[in-house]
This record gives structure tokens, C-alpha cells and sequence, in this order.
């Protein structure tokens, strides 16, 4: 009886969000005194997890693979659960993970928690917190069935390192056709920029921009700190920015350790959406902007005039600390 | 074609968030309810294969009597029939359950769901339901074509996009992209109107098993005041993010 971890991996490499689900998985493991073990999917250097806790790895290396698909992706974890007599699933909270996980409830005949936030409150009942309404709640939620699964939301736990010994073994689930009933015909996704969902920092602009002309010195703001950017709902509803940018409680959620809004107001919409990140600043020229009221650090002033001034203080700063 | 919408009946998102009894349930004193964002997306995109190629539409909800002005909403819109699945709603499982058996009885070819919702958050009830019934499940779905029996879809990723195709029946999770902010209608006087004769059909649940109970809820502690920089003293802003936040 072991904890299971999906262990999710992008061409080979295991993304962050794996390694906080393991050391997440390590956390319960030992509440449980049971161990921790991971399945991976076409990674290359499995024995990395073991900085984290996990002490088996279940490998797949399977072409048919190489792309997630939801169902064959379920279907491995489950068998791999069953092989393992898993009682606790944990997966994190990425764009994947979050596809699979009801139809890996629904494969394992299990209770599923997502967004959740923090080690158990208890084992039996299994009770976790979980962020509800949108970041504006917690909520605590007992699972009670044989088999949990457990959804970690990003940056909530973070990497714990817990050095272990490591085995690793190949696993090849079996596979059916009803596994692929679904086709990616095509995927088109930038490889050289930093997503909303995987950054540590991001770098978002609002109307207070005044128009798609001005998002220069958000990108090289971006690109100073390493960071993503986003903007909210009316700025890419009026088409300055793509959909795919808009964060908010209607928009992506960001989990960031820094988000750094740009005349944005702080509706309650967008506060919603971007709660989660642990420190916020913003940069308003309204002292009376809501978004003061929810940030940890602000400076008032004109945006057009703090910007590249932060920008070169910035620059500096690197060049220094480099 | 045959649709289903499934409509989560949330508050309204400039809603304050407070509990009662104990902490132990959400306190609706005052709160406005909507159709959850994501659903309206999708319901206005069924809309869409409405007008464009003869699908008939039907949406449900699962809840007690005071989510029917939420389904009344989605007739006024322009929905053919509602149906209420007569219990409360408790947990993902137990909703998905519901809809299954629904989406079984009438035989539908096309499920549109959101990708959660805005109260729950969930995330659960598209892909348990598309399971239950042996559905094919996409989710996060930004853009939806169905030729014949075939569907073509726009699903978000991490970072970008993906297009899919699967055969119905089919279950998606939606959201904004299905179709766009300023597609989204406000339903007319005649819709209201005739939303008043449109069917509205109570069925009896299920009796479905819950797998999981929110046992309390809890307000995020308040936060600390805002540390506010000089504009023209920038060097402590980042020696602040620096030492303090230890975020660059
Ligand atoms: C159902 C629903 C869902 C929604 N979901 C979301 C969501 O997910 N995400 C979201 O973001 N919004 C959402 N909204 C919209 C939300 O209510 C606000 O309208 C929106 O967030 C405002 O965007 P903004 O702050 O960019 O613009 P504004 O509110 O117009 O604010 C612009 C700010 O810029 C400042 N400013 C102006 N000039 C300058 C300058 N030169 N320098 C510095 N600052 C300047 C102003 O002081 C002002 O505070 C939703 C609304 C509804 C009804
Ligand atoms: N009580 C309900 N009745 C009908 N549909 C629901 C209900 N709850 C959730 N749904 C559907 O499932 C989607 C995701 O909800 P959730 O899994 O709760 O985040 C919603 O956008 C709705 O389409």
C-alpha cells in the first residue's frame, strides 16, 4: 500500500508541479507510514524524484504516449493504482492533470479533492482544505471512500526535499483502442515562452494601459524578471491581448510567487482569479484603486513613467546580483 | 442533433462570500444567482448549432426549487425545454450521476458543460458524467464544430492550444472562446416571454452515492496593509521583493 503520484513531464523533463505533488505525496506518506511511489510517462532521468521522497518509480515508455490523451493517460494511472493497492491518488493542479482527474475518480471508483491547499487535516475521516469560491473561501472537504484522490493547486505546498533512495521498474500498462477514441489532430504552443501556469512571476497590464501600442514595456518588464504576462478581461476582450493572457475568476487562475498588476483596478473578479499568488504589487495612479486594499506592496503613480524606471532599476539589480 | 446544457446555478461573481450555521453551509441572505459564466458560454454556443444547423436544446440543473429563475433564464435565452433534477446538490458525484441519467433518458448527442464552476470549483462534473455514460469527455474547450457525427474541438493547454476530433456523443467542459464576450445575450422581452410557456420539467433524482462532503468553510485570514513605495524611490521596491518577499 503506497501513495501514488502522477508525476507530470514535458519532452522528457519533469515539470515543477511533479515535484511539488511528490513532496506533497511524501507529506501523506508519512501521516500513513506508508511510502511513496510515482508514475512517469516517457521522462528520462526518473531517479530526480528521489530528492523529493519518492522511493519507487513506475515507468512508461510508450510512443503511443508521447502526447497526453486523457483517457489512456487515466487508464495508466488507474492500473497503476491497482498494482500499487494505492489508497491515495495525489496530482497536481496543471491544465492535464486536471482533465484526467475525474476520469481517474471515476476508473478507481474514488473521491476526488481539488484545489487543495494543505496535508490533511486528518487521515480517517481523510479531510483536506481546499480553496473554494473562486480563492474567496476555504472549504474542508472529507473524502469517504477506499480510494482519495487528492489535487494539489500550484505553489500551495511547495518543493520539500527529502532525500531517498530511489528504484525505478517498467511499467507497461495495457492499453485498448477505447484508450484513443479521441485524436489530437494538432497542437500549437510556443515552446519559447513562459506560461501563466508555470511561472513564478507575472506581469499583468489593464485598461490603465490605454491601448495595445503600450504592452512594450510590459513584455520587456516580462523578460527582465523571467516572468509571463496576462492582462485582464477587458483588455483582451477588446482584443489588445489574446484570450489566452486574461486571468481572473472568469479567466486562468494564477498561483504565482510574484504577480505584478499594472493599472489594473482590483475588481473583485480579478482579485478572485489571482489571490493565490503569494505576493502582489501593483502600480496604479488611483491610491483609491481597490487593487491597494489586496496588494502587498503598491506604488502610486503613472504607469507610463514607473514602468521603465522599474525596468532599468531592475536591469541594474540583475546585473549586480547575477 | 440533440443537445443537453448542464447549468450550475452559482452566485453572482461580485458576490460577498459568507457562511452560516457553524461555518458549515453558504449563507444565500442577499446573494444574487446566475448561470455559472462557463455555461453561458456553452448555452450561447448551443445556440449557435440551434440556429445553424437545427439542433433542438434542452438544459438541466440539478438543485431545488430556487435554481428554476436560473433555468427560466437559459428558455429566455432561447433553450426548447428545462429540466430539474428535484435534489441538492452536494457533491460532483453525486450531480454527475443525476445528469447521467438524464442525458440516458433523453438520448443526447452533445453534452456541453463548463469547465467548472465558479462556486464549487470543482472541475468534476463534465468528466464524471462523461465516464458514466461512455461519452468521449474533451475539456477546457475554447472552440466546438460538429459535423455529422464527428466533432472538432479547440481544447486550451498550458501555454496553448490543442484541436481535437472525437465521434458523439460527446461531453465538453467550456469556457470563454466557445464563443466570444460580446456573442453572450441578455434575453429580450419576447424571450422572457416566452420562456414563461417553455417546459420545465421536474424529474425525480436517482439515488445517487456521495463520494465526498464539505464539512466547513472558511474566510482566508485578513490580510496585512499594503507597503507603499515612493514612485520615485523604486530601489526599495526591489530590495523589498528582494529581502522581504524573496521573490526575485
Ligand atoms: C461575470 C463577470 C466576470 C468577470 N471576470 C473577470 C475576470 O476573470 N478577470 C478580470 O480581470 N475581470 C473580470 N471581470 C471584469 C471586472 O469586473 C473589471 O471590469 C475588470 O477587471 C477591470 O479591468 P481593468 O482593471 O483593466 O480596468 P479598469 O477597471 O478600467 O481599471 C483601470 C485602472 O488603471 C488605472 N490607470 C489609468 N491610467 C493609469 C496610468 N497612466 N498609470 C497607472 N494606472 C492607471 C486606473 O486608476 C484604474 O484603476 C468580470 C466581470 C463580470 C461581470
Ligand atoms: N448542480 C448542477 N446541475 C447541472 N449541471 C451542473 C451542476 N453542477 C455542475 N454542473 C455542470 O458541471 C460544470 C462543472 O462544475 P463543477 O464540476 O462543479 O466545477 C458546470 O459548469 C456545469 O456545466
Amino acid at each position: 500500500m503506497s501513495v501514488l503520484v502522477y508525476t507530470e513531464s514535458e519532452n522528457g523533463k519533469f515539470k515543477k508541479a511533479a515535484f511539488e505533488a511528490a513532496s506533497y505525496a511524501k507529506g501523506i506518506a508519512d501521516a500513513l507510514g506508508s511510502s511513496v511511489t510515482a508514475v512517469s510517462f516517457n521522462a528520462e532521468n526518473t531517479s530526480e524524484l528521489g530528492k523529493y521522497g519518492v522511493s519507487k518509480v513506475l515507468e512508461i515508455s510508450n510512443d503511443k504516449l508521447s502526447k497526453f490523451n486523457a483517457d489512456a493517460y487515466a487508464d495508466a494511472l488507474s492500473q497503476a493504482a491497482k498494482k500499487e493497492d494505492a489508497k491515495v491518488v495525489v496530482l497536481s493542479q496543471t491544465a492535464n492533470d486536471k482533465y484526467l482527474a475525474p476520469i481517474l475518480a471515476v476508473n478507481l471508483e474514488a473521491g476526488y479533492a481539488p484545489n487543495v491547499v494543505a496535508l490533511p487535516e486528518s487521515t480517517d475521516p481523510f479531510t483536506v482544505k481546499r480553496t473554494a469560491f473562486t480563492n474567496k473561501a476555504f472549504n474542508m472537504t472529507s473524502i469517504s471512500t477506499d480510494v482519495k484522490i487528492v489535487g494539489l493547486a500550484k505553489n500551495a505546498f511547495g518543493l520539500k526535499e527529502n532525500e531517498t533512495e530511489v528504484s525505478s521498474e517498467a511499467f507497461e500498462p495495457s492499453l485498448d483502442e477505447s484508450d484513443f477514441s479521441i485524436n489530437v489532430e494538432s497542437v500549437d504552443k510556443a515552446t519559447n515562452k513562459i506560461t501563466i501556469a508555470d511561472a513564478e512571476i507575472v506581469v499583468s497590464g489593464g485598461r490603465g494601459l490605454k491601448g495595445p501600442e503600450n504592452w512594450e514595456m510590459i513584455e520587456e518588464l516580462a523578460d527582465v524578471l523571467g516572468a509571463a504576462t496576462a492582462c485582464s478581461k477587458p483588455v483582451s476582450d477588446m482584443g489588445w491581448r489574446p484570450h489566452s493572457e486574461h486571468v481572473g475568476q472568469t479567466g486562468k487562475p494564477v498561483a504565482a510567487n510574484l504577480y505584478i498588476a499594472v493599472g489594473i483596478s482590483g475588481a473583485i473578479q480579478h482579485l478572485a482569479g489571482i489571490n493565490a499568488s503569494k505576493n502582489k504589487v501593483v502600480i496604479n495612479n488611483d491610491p483609491e484603486a481597490p487593487f491597494f486594499k489586496a496588494a502587498d506592496y503598491g506604488v502610486v503613480g503613472d504607469a507610463f513613467e514607473v514602468v521603465p524606471k522599474l525596468i532599468e532599476k531592475l536591469k541594474e539589480f540583475k546585473a549586480n546580483n547575477a | 442533433m440533440k443537445i443537453l446544457v448542464c447549468i450550475s446555478h452559482v452566485p453572482d461573481t461580485t458576490s460577498k462570500i459568507n457562511f452560516t450555521e457553524g461555518d458549515s453551509q453558504f449563507d444565500k441572505n442577499g446573494v444574487q444567482f446566475v448561470i455559472n459564466p462557463n455555461d453561458e458560454f456553452g448555452l450561447t454556443r448551443a445556440m449557435w448549432f440551434k440556429e445553424k444547423q437545427g439542433a433542438s436544446v434542452d438544459v438541466v440543473t440539478v438543485g431545488e426549487a430556487d435554481v428554476e429563475p436560473t433555468l427560466r433564464k437559459a428558455l429566455a435565452i432561447g433553450a426548447d425545454n428545462a429540466i430539474r433534477v428535484n435534489t441538492p446538490a452536494t457533491d460532483s458525484f453525486q450531480v454527475a450521476k443525476e445528469l447521467a441519467k438524464v442525458v440516458e433518458d433523453g438520448s443526447y448527442d452533445l453534452v456541453i458543460a463548463g469547465r467548472e464552476s465558479i462556486d464549487y470549483n470543482g472541475g468534476m462534473v463534465p468528466g464524471m458524467l462523461a465516464k458514466l455514460i461512455k461519452a468521449n469527455f474533451i475539456n477546457t474547450c475554447v472552440g466546438l464544430e460538429i459535423e455529422g457525427d464527428k466533432a472538432t474541438a479547440t481544447r486550451e493547454i498550458d501555454g496553448g492550444k490543442e484541436t481535437l476530433s472525437a465521434n458523439l456523443p460527446l461531453v465538453i467542459g467550456g469556457q470563454k472562446g466557445l464563443v466570444e464576450e460580446s456573442d453572450l445575450k441578455i434575453p429580450n422581452m419576447r424571450g422572457i416571454m416566452m420562456a414563461r410557456k417553455k417546459p420545465l420539467n421536474v424529474v425525480d433524482p436517482v439515488d445517487a452515492d456521495k463520494r465526498s462532503e464539505a464539512v466547513k468553510f472558511e474566510k482566508p485570514a485578513p490580510k496585512g496593509d499594503v507597503k507603499l513605495v515612493d514612485a520615485d524611490n523604486l530601489d526599495e521596491l526591489i530590495d523589498l521583493l528582494h529581502n522581504d518577499a524573496k521573490a526575485i
